[in-house]
């Protein structure tokens, strides 16, 4: 099992990957204990000291209600990271069992699901995520579940491809000739075998992931107020973008931060695990 | 009875028929040899029997494949997962990738008696180091918690084999398990091979190309030509007294010691275009003593002063 770990710790060593890992724990740990961090509450109001600029007492400044930016962005971290991770998982795991399933038995179910996932995949998933919210209306749960379905395609085919190779080695062959079932092969040694590139895309991913729930927030369908979103935030702060910059700065920051850091590490990954030509086959 | 008894199967695969009427008999305890070049048909008789043929897209058209008792054409595919692995094992050609990548060895050959003989984590760990150390492979324990690229080709090639035989089938089809493998090694395997085999009084089907390893293990020789059956004999009467022409052809191509350099000669010709089956019989252009008869009639699989051989002008 320790085998698993020995492409992260490589990653990690490299210089790419280890800055993007401290910025990444950063993340996640505001994310995590965003009360202990954050210096006052996300939603105390403080009208007179609206549109403060940073100083001692607020670092990143207050926004257009006096609320403190920084301990907005820390929260913010927890919406955004938990719709993009949960989201994405979502996806990975749909993405996995669809796209094994397909690509193991072939036939009309092969042909089902590879059309319907060509057809979402032909569009931006901006537009999948905007008209599946348009159906079901905002909030954090639509989010998450729009951002699920724009990302499937993307493993159902990653994996499709990766399984339609490796169920002709003679591996899966040998034991099928031991007496091996469907389900056996598909989740003991096809998966597994097919699961390296699909988790580092699915990493890559929840970086856009992060983007598009930004998107979503920046139109006001994801989180509602006063729940901090980083999207909903740059948001307001386009009214003050002459007067308080730092209301849209910050959490742009944030944003841009946290998805170069996903990608950096994504990619250092990639380097460790020596996929860089499996995952070509999207 | 025989364990198992091929009766005239042919096989369809398209528009092809690479199987005309193969028939053989295998018994309790017995290693039989199949034999033949390349295209012969010898892997494709193993599928009949594995029932994997529907997998590569063919079909048994006519004959029966009976396996103690039992009919196996026609028998659904989830009553043969049943029988593989469980009372028929196959060997396959390829130790390198038989194995998968990043499944532990010991996980690999665990799965086997856990699955057929429902056996405890425990249990089967022992028994699959008891059976590695049987293929007289050093330090049981380590090489259950390696993964198969720590292992050279002869030992995957072990691996291969303890794990067809850690459900203890009646039966094991051994698709030239020694074709990847060096020389040295090919001997060896073959030897640990025979006496597991013999020491559990299992039925082998071992096919090859090589009548070098056919004599060194089996008991009785099927020898293939084309998709059908050229001669089956004991083991002693194939060497001595070969009944058909390709299986002298066969025999005059082992190399033997204090051989003049240079003298060693290959069968003339190549083995018939599966999509142009010379008429009668396909050994035809190749034979020395073919006749009129021979390309006129196809020859049938008679009795001969011992044994079957399918040629018209073999002397009784």
């Amino acid at each position: 099992m320790m085998a698993a770990f020995e492409p992260i710790k490589t990653a990690i060593r490299s210089p790419r990957g280890g800055a993007s890992a401290a910025v990444l724990l950063l993340v996640v740990a505001c994310a995590l204990f965003a009360p202990l961090i954050a210096p006052y509450a996300y939603d105390i109001q403080n009208l007179p000291g609206s549109n403060a600029e940073p100083s001692a007492a607020h670092w990143m400044g207050t926004d257009e209600f006096g609320r403190d930016l920084m301990s907005r962005i820390i929260y913010g971290a927890r919406t955004s990271l938990t719709v993009a991770v949960t989201a994405i998982s979502i996806s990975v795991v749909a993405g996995l069992s669809l796209g094994a399933m397909a690509a193991y038995f072939g036939g009309w179910f092969d042909r089902t699901v590879t059309a319907v996932v060509d057809l979402t995949w032909s569009f931006p998933e901006i537009l999948i995520a905007l008209i599946l919210i348009a159906i079901i209306g905002p909030g954090v749960g639509s989010v998450m579940v729009a951002v699920s379905i724009a990302y499937l395609a993307q493993f159902t085919r990653l994996t499709r491809a990766q399984i339609m190779a490796l169920k002709n080695e003679t591996f899966v062959e040998a034991t099928t000739n031991l007496g091996a079932g469907h389900f056996h092969i598909i989740f003991r040694h096809l998966l597994p075998n097919a699961l390296a590139p699909v988790i580092v895309a699915g990493m890559l991913a929840t970086g856009d992931a992060i983007i598009l729930e930004a998107t979503l927030g920046f139109f006001g369908l994801g989180a509602q107020p006063p729940t901090p979103s980083w999207g909903a935030m740059m948001s307001s702060g386009t009214a003050q973008i002459f007067i308080a910059p730092w209301i849209i700065i910050f959490p742009g920051l944030a944003i841009a931060m946290t998805v170069i850091s996903i990608n950096l590490f994504g990619d250092a990954l990639i380097e460790a695990l020596d996929i860089r030509n499996r995952l070509r086959s999207v | 009875m025989a364990l198992l008894s091929v009766q005239s199967i042919s096989v369809s695969i398209g528009k092809l028929n690479p199987l005309d009427g193969i028939t053989f008999t295998i018994d309790k305890g017995e290693i039989l040899g199949l034999v033949g070049e390349s295209g012969s048909g010898k892997s494709l008789t193993a599928m009949c029997v594995m029932g994997l043929l529907p997998r590569i897209g063919g079909a048994i058209t006519k004959g029966s494949i009976v396996f103690d008792g039992c009919e196996l054409i026609g028998l659904p595919e989830i009553e043969f997962r049943r029988l593989r692995g469980k009372r028929i094992a196959l060997i396959s050609q390829n130790p390198m990738t038989s194995l998968d990548p990043i499944i532990l060895i010991g996980a690999q050959i665990d799965q086997v008696s856990k699955l057929h003989l429902g056996l405890s984590a425990e249990a089967a760990k022992a028994r699959s180091l008891d059976l590695i150390a049987q293929l007289r492979i050093p330090e049981p324990a380590a090489i259950h918690r390696a993964y198969p690229h720590q292992l050279s080709g002869g030992m995957k090639q072990r691996i291969v084999i303890a794990m067809a035989l850690a459900a203890d089938p009646d039966l094991i089809v051994a698709d030239e398990p020694t074709t990847a493998l060096d020389v040295t090694i090919q001997a060896q395997i073959i030897q640990i091979m025979v006496e597991l085999v013999r020491d559990r009084g299992l039925a082998l089907m071992l096919i090859t190309h090589d009548m070098g390893v056919v004599a060194q293990a089996c008991d009785r020789v099927v020898v293939l030509y084309s998709g059908r059956v050229a001669e089956m004999n004991a083991i002693g009467e194939i060497f001595a007294e070969p009944k058909h022409p390709y299986t002298r052809e066969l025999i005059r191509c082992i190399p033997r010691l204090g051989q003049e350099p240079g003298s060693l000669k290959g069968i003339p010709g190549t083995v018939p275009s599966i999509i142009d089956y010379p008429d009668g019989c396909r050994f035809n252009p190749r034979c020395g003593d073919a006749r009129e008869l021979c390309r006129a009639q196809v020859p049938a699989l008679e009795r001969k002063s011992s044994g079957l051989a399918a040629c018209h002008f073999s002397e009784v």
